[in-house]
């Protein structure tokens, strides 16, 4: 059986899938990717069920190893370098790791989130269906904790199937949309104008259960006590000292702030990606407009195996060809995937 | 004939849930109708909803939208919500030891003095209160009590620890509660007990329901070791008086 070794890895990095549903009325939070959309594209890239486990990586770098046999891997989320034995591997794209090869992944740019899918799919035991890495609650598998270096996840070998890219719809970039309560009636009419309003940018104290927000205060007109009520992914709750907090995969599930409005959930993965420090806006919409969006979301979803495309296609580019040997790296003319130099880093690294 | 209850507020929580809020307050009549209504759902599955989680004053309720819009969902609930809440039959009973004051609750000196008493008098003043689990929220098991004694309540710390052991008794305005994991609590700590209200890899692993009648009962330290060794090694320690 193959395995894919972690060789190195950053923080907020973990096992993550579809999530554990069904028991937020013991406490326990759902968790499951930050990103759906990505977990999924990641997925369907190698053929497994759309929200089977696969490996949430944060914002920094990390690289992993084949060992014992092939591994098939697909990318996706947040765009980032990528390269296996100085092909470059694009986001979106399948790719296959011979035993002993390392896949390497740069910072995440202009995202936080990406997800690397194994062929076959990480296998683990399921607690409440779900591998999710929960770290506060001790669950996740086959490690209940953040990736680190020298962890194995095993996997099936990895098949010859002809590697594949995935045409996802270019992501919206307006406003983040959000519907107003439960409790947007605890702030008066200037308090959630100056919401709306505002200039917002994620706080890089921010993480799976939280992203904090740096903006104006927001002001309570009956104080921030109230009895805790449930939680969504994508409360925006507003602490004492005024500043919101949007609630994530890790949230916990009851909290005693008032929830001035609630993420759409078509927007929740695009709003995880948002790296911290990158100013964006909030937009108010209708339930209806929600609704109909987190439709067209999920008819989204079911489309994705319908988006997939062979990789091979492609038209011969003798300019680009050449640049690539420039490089002095060993290119295919037939295999367009070994044409982009390999970064600087990439090359000092082997 | 039953007067018609009043009609509960219905609060949307983005696109996928809703909020059935029967009081702004902490008030137990409030609480019973939040537990009917999910008993109700648990008994008379509505279309399209997921899951349901039970709080103090109201219930949010998960649903997917593909197969139930707003509107639709809205409506059912309150409709719901308004049937005569039934006679609870069968409520199980727990008994949970803890071990008050010393290095378990160090809050139990203080609370006392407040109080203007002994810590004595506050075990046993907490031990013959008969509570409900009104909820189980925030983090995994962390089951919070109703019926707390009047002379009891008082307003939580003004800042709150950052870290509390697992298995904390504490008190906090006008509840009690049974705290699983260790975490960040404003509560005041009167003791500990070993019974987990969570534990992977034992049936059950949540040991809890919102519902359930909870008493205390003081052990000394000796026993809490034991308990707690026999409870990491997957015993329950807690006792199931009725049903």
């Amino acid at each position: 059986m193959s395995k894919l070794v972690v060789s190195t890895i950053g923080p907020a990095s973990s096992v993550q899938d579809g999530g554990r549903h069904g028991a937020q009325r013991y406490g326990l939070t759902p968790s499951g990717a930050m990103d759906r959309l990505a977990l999924a594209a990641a997925n369907c890239l190698v053929g497994n069920e759309l929200f089977a486990a696969a490996i949430e990586i944060g914002p920094f770098g990390a690289a992993f190893t084949a060992r014992e046999g092939a591994v098939r891997v697909g990318l996706a989320g947040a765009p980032r370098s990528a390269e296996i034995s100085g092909r470059a591997m694009a986001t979106d794209t399948s790719m296959i790791l011979v035993d002993g090869e390392t896949l390497r992944l740069g910072f995440a740019r202009g995202g936080s989130f990406s997800y690397l899918a194994i062929e076959g799919a990480i296998e683990g035991e399921p607690m409440f269906g779900s591998l999710a890495v929960n770290a506060r609650a001790g669950l996740g598998s086959p490690y209940p904790r953040p990736l680190q270096a020298g962890d194995e996840l095993h996997a099936k070998a990895g098949s010859g199937a002809a590697e594949r890219r995935i045409d996802l719809p270019p992501p919206a970039d307006g406003p983040i949309r959000l519907v107003m309560g439960p409790q947007d009636d605890e702030f008066g009419g200037e308090a959630t104008k100056l919401f709306l309003d505002s200039e917002w940018k994620i706080s890089p104290t921010s993480d799976r259960m939280g992203y904090r927000l740096e903006g104006p205060v927001i002001k309570h007109l009956h104080g921030h006590n109230i009895v805790s009520d449930g939680t969504v992914n994508g409360s925006i709750q507003v602490s004492g000292n005024g500043a919101p907090i949007v609630l994530m995969s890790d949230r916990g599930t009851s909290g005693g702030y008032p929830k001035i409005a609630t993420v759409i959930s078509a927007d929740l993965g695009r709003f995880a990606q948002i790296p911290a420090g990158r100013a964006f806006r909030f937009k108010a919409v209708s339930m209806a407009e929600a609704q109909a969006e987190v439709r067209k979301f999920a008819a989204l979803l079911r489309t994705l195996p319908d988006r997939l495309r062979p990789i091979e296609n492609f038209d011969l580019n003798i300019e680009a060809l050449q640049d690539a040997n420039v490089a002095g790296a060993a290119v295919s003319a037939v295999d367009a995937r070994t044409w982009q130099i390999p970064s600087a880093d990439a090359l000092a690294k082997d | 004939m039953a007067a018609t209850l009043s009609s509960p507020r219905i609060l949307p929580s983005g696109d996928s849930a809703v909020t059935v809020e029967f009081s702004r307050k902490i008030d137990d009549a409030a609480n019973q109708r939040v537990l009917a209504l999910d008993r109700t759902l648990a008994r008379e599955p509505v279309s399209g909803v997921t899951e349901t989680v039970p709080t103090y004053r109201s219930l949010l309720v998960h649903y997917d939208p593909e197969q139930i819009d707003f509107d639709a969902l809205s409506e059912k609930l309150v409709s719901l919500a308004q049937r005569p809440v039934p006679p609870v039959t069968k409520t199980r009973r727990w008994r949970i030891p803890v071990v008050y004051g010393g290095e378990h609750g160090i809050d139990l000196e203080d609370v006392a003095k407040t109080l203007n008493t002994t810590p004595d008098d506050i075990v046993a003043r907490h031990v013959a209160g008969d509570y409900r689990v009104a909820m189980i929220g925030f983090t995994p098991g962390w089951s919070y009590l109703s019926g707390l004694e009047k002379s009891l309540h008082m307003p939580r710390r003004q800042s709150p620890r950052l870290l509390t052991p697992a298995g904390t008794i504490s008190i906090g305005g006008v509840q009690t509660g049974v705290q699983c994991l260790a975490g960040p609590s404003g509560w005041h700590l009167l003791g500990r007990t070993a019974v987990r209200t969570y534990q992977l890899h034992r049936d059950p692993i949540f040991l809890l329901e919102p519902g359930d009648a909870v008493t205390f009962s003081a052990v000394d330290a000796k026993i809490f070791a034991e308990q707690d060794r026999a409870a990491e090694a997957g015993e329950i320690v807690a006792d199931l008086i009725a049903p």
